[in-house]
């Protein structure tokens, strides 16, 4: 069987960071191509360069014995290649039926044919088994309806290679049905499917073909019939074990925080959770690292146990024994927690305000009790945690958002050692920031342990997570699937349960 | 993504061993900060002021200390106008606010005899009350600054309209069917006087008060962080705990709190109380703010850019004004003065 589409030799940098390093893969006609790999493995740049996003490519796309070389969106949907994207493209404030035919209008001498549009993309929609009716705004819409809308858009352009990065993140059980029969009616019609997930259950029910990268590199391309679940898991995890983490020997003592039947809703109630009841405790000096892929909640549980989404959680919450209820932010931080967010410019640092004003910008209620400033207290608070954290500015007034991106880690993380915290919750410590300064990082949290802080551990990255971790839960779609103990844990552990696999380990503690 | 340093860092921190080589590396550095910059604005307008002197009008000492005592009201409502611009906000109905205020004061002293300091906290209160109307609606009901304040514009004018009867009020009181003339309170020459031999209008000094209130809040109390910090990133500034939603609040009662004190200053020097006074004044306002360098974006600003901006508008008005410029052109040529300096003002844009 002859490939639709191969791509030989793709290799991407991002400045001077190699993401794709010589992957070749091919979709054939009629099969769905699943993508797989742990977060960063460069599956959403492949696919990306593919659907035109990227053309600054090294390598060759072949297509009916013809290089292509797709340069925007616009001129892959030419060629027949469509992407649903985990972002959604969709429109929220248009219609249905305008946001179908965006880019793409039928017109009859430059007027769009308003009738004609409603007319096609009721008759796609309703082939394709979704059931909304077409005047409808995409807002008022529930995700997995835009989903679906955007896939079927895909159709509408008759692409013949639809790339598909991870549909299913926000769907629930009875839409995911819905995807998959209409995945399956695409591949009826010989379409070429790729489709990213984290998910062990997608991928028995949908593989025809699975291809696994891990850190840029092909790592193997086979038939799903020859892939069993332990080599996939194997494909995936791969690497040695490096000896470049320096956890220290933990001092464990008595219980910090503990957490029962704790759920975080969405905005709407009738999707399913980010968290789904999950209980958990930790201790202190104890660092427990919380494993999952995308989508797993645990970002989303972060931000419920530190009351950054009121009126959306519920559940018990105790601090050293005592049940508190935290509603707010400053809540959490009086209570001594404290949040670094996986985002530092979105949401971690104000990049216009000054080093200084950052440090001290959580503990403004002790550092202005009566309301009015002291700056030279603010000054000698902010050298000392520099000092402390071996910030590199050029001055404690510089603007945060002109030092370097491990620098701006460092304010952010100074921000909450300032507030005295008991329980550190870090989402992903490290993203963004250089080896030498993901180090110093490690250390620090061995020093917080070490002076009886708890710290909670959410990365995107194994082995950051398997060396720091003195115990790894692991979330899958909002629920625990296993919790390892040092002893207990392993990459092919983790991952098991980070894509629904609930036997796969633990204790049952 | 990688970390990288970017320019100005590597610059800061490479320089060491250039440092003290060039004292104009200093100055142009100093003229790219906002502050230099705003500097320039109006030392060109005084520039354009000595090259139009008007026969020398511009180079009398009566120039100068008009231009300030003319600057003040708008400088009453710029003081507030920077605390919600900060913000991320705008306060387009402070001029609509001031003719409340000034139309209360006139009504309260001129028609119902109230004691001056007693007419003077009921219009503070009033300023508050819209002020905080405002206030309440951007940061509870979560309605646009642009939409909330539009509204309360259009509403204030209409309750100085609805309290006046439409009417000017002045000293000519009807009583039944014949009018008579009240004497002008005292408080209004008060406040319309000047001291230190008639070279500092009392109207500038209650603008340098409420500046220097406004300057100390900003710099000095946890408050004037709140608003830097909600300006900058709300949603950060939230997850460390700031208040957002009152530090907001406040802004815009503050704002309408200096409304009140310029309306008491514009009704003294009218010697009544106009409704349709203050029209258009929430733009020479904004302008001020802007044209010193605090970004509408938010975050970014101080009260010293605005004191700049007030000076370089005031001035600007008062050169044309005794060069004999015509309305017409005076509008055209402040327009474009606007964009000008706000063109300089731009920075990162990202």
């Amino acid at each position: 069987m002859l490939p639709l589409v191969s791509m030989n030799g793709i290799t991407k940098f991002f400045g001077p960071v190699k993401v794709l390093d010589r992957v070749d893969f091919s979709i054939y006609p009629g099969e769905v191509h699943i993508l797989a790999g742990e977060n960063g493995a460069g599956k959403s740049t492949l696919v990306k360069i593919l659907a035109g996003a990227y053309s600054d490519y090294q390598g060759r796309i072949v297509m009916e014995d013809r290089e292509i070389r797709p340069s925007s969106p616009l001129d892959a949907n030419r060629l027949g290649i469509a992407a649903i994207h985990q972002e959604l493209s969709l429109i929220p404030s248009m219609t249905v039926v305008d946001n179908f035919f965006l880019g793409h209008p039928m017109t009859r001498s430059g007027f769009v044919m308003q009738k004609a549009h409603r007319q096609s993309a009721g008759e796609i929609l309703s082939r394709a088994g979704v059931d909304v009716s077409v005047a409808s705004f995409v807002e008022d819409l529930p995700i997995s309806v835009q989903q679906l809308i955007e896939i079927t858009r895909a159709i509408r352009l008759n692409a013949r290679i639809l790339i598909m990065d991870e549909p299913s993140s926000a769907l629930n059980a009875h839409d995911v049905e819905t995807l998959f029969t209409l995945v399956r009616q695409l591949k009826g019609e010989k379409r070429g499917i790729v489709y990213i997930t984290h998910r062990l259950e997608e991928i028995h029910r949908l593989a025809d073909r699975i291809t696994v990268l891990r850190d840029g590199k092909l790592v193997g391309s086979a038939l799903a019939t020859e892939v069993p679940e332990k080599k996939l898991i194997q494909w995936m995890v791969g690497r040695e074990m490096e000896e470049q983490f320096p956890r220290h020997t933990p001092q464990i003592s008595s219980e910090a925080l503990r957490v029962e039947n704790f759920s975080v809703h969405r905005a709407s109630r009738a999707h399913r959770p980010h968290v789904d009841r999950v209980s958990f405790s930790a201790a202190r000096g104890e660092i427990v690292g919380i494993g999952g892929l995308q989508g797993s909640g645990a970002s989303e549980l972060f931000l419920g146990l530190f009351g950054a989404l009121p009126k959306r959680t519920e559940g018990r919450v105790s601090l050293e024994g005592k049940a508190v209820h935290i509603r707010s932010p400053r809540d959490a931080i009086a209570k001594g927690i404290s949040l670094l967010t996986n985002d530092r410019k979105a949401t971690g640092l104000i990049s216009s305000m000054s080093v200084t004003a950052n440090i001290c910008a959580a503990s403004m209620a002790n550092l202005a009790a009566q309301g009015w400033r002291r700056p030279r207290e603010e000054s000698r608070v902010a050298s000392e945690m520099g000092k402390a954290l071996q910030l590199r500015a050029a001055s404690l007034e510089m603007e945060v958002g002109d030092l370097s991106g491990g620098n701006q880690q460092k304010v952010a993380i100074g921000k909450w050692l300032t507030t005295n915290p008991r329980i550190m919750l870090l989402d992903e410590p490290t993203r963004g920031i250089d080896v030498g300064a993901k180090h110093e990082i490690y250390q620090l949290m061995n020093e917080w342990t070490a002076r009886g802080i708890s710290i909670l551990l959410v990365t995107s990255e194994m082995p950051e997570l398997l060396a720091m971790s003195d115990r790894i839960i692991v979330m899958h779609r909002g629920v625990i699937t296993a919790e390892l103990s040092r002893q207990e844990i392993s990459a092919e552990k983790v991952l098991e349960a980070a894509m629904g696999k609930t036997n796969g380990g633990g204790n049952g503690q | 993504m990688v970390s990288e340093i970017r320019e100005p860092l590597r610059r800061d921190l490479g320089g060491g061993s250039k440092r003290g080589s060039s004292v104009l590396q200093t100055i142009t550095r100093a003229l790219t900060s906002s502050a230099g910059r705003a500097c320039l604005e109006l030392l060109l307008v005084l520039l354009l002021g000595v090259i139009f002197n008007a026969d020398g009008a511009f180079f009398k000492e009566g120039t100068h200390r008009d231009t300030l005592r003319q600057a003040s009201v708008y400088g009453i409502l710029a003081c507030g106008m920077t605390l919600v611009i900060i913000t991320g906000g705008i306060d387009l109905s402070v001029g609509s606010v001031l003719a409340v205020s000034s139309v209360s004061f006139a009504l309260l002293t001129m028609h119902m005899d109230w004691p001056w300091w007693l007419a003077i906290i009921t219009c503070l209160l009033v300023g508050a009350v819209f002020g905080s109307a405002s206030g309440a609606l951007i940061s509870n009901a979560k309605l646009q600054p642009f939409i909330a304040t539009l509204a309360l514009m259009t509403f204030a004018r209409g309750f100085a309209k609805y309290i006046t009867g439409g009417q000017k009020i002045s000293t000519y009181v009807t009583q039944g069917d014949k009018v008579i003339i009240k004497e002008l309170p005292p408080i209004f020459k008060v406040i319309d006087s000047r001291i230190f031999g008639g070279n500092l209008a009392i109207v500038s000094v209650i603008f340098l008060v409420c500046f220097i209130v406004a300057w100390i809040f900003l710099a000095r109390h946890k408050w004037g962080r709140e608003l830097f910090s909600v300006g900058g990133n709300e949603e950060a500034a939230r997850l460390s705990g700031v208040p957002v939603r009152m530090a907001k609040f406040l802004a815009y009662t503050f704002s309408g709190i200096m409304c009140a004190v310029a309306g008491i200053c514009q009704a003294a020097q009218e010697t009544q109380g106009d409704p349709e006074t203050g029209a258009g004044y929430e733009l020479t306002a904004i302008a001020m703010v802007v044209i010193g360098g605090t970004s509408l974006a938010g975050g970014r600003g101080s009260m010293g850019l605005t004191l700049l901006g007030i000076l370089t508008i005031g001035y600007l008005q008062k050169i044309l004004s005794i060069n004999a410029v015509p309305e017409a052109g005076r509008l055209m040529i402040t327009g474009i003065i606007i964009v000008l300096a706000v063109l300089t003002q731009k920075r990162r844009t990202k």
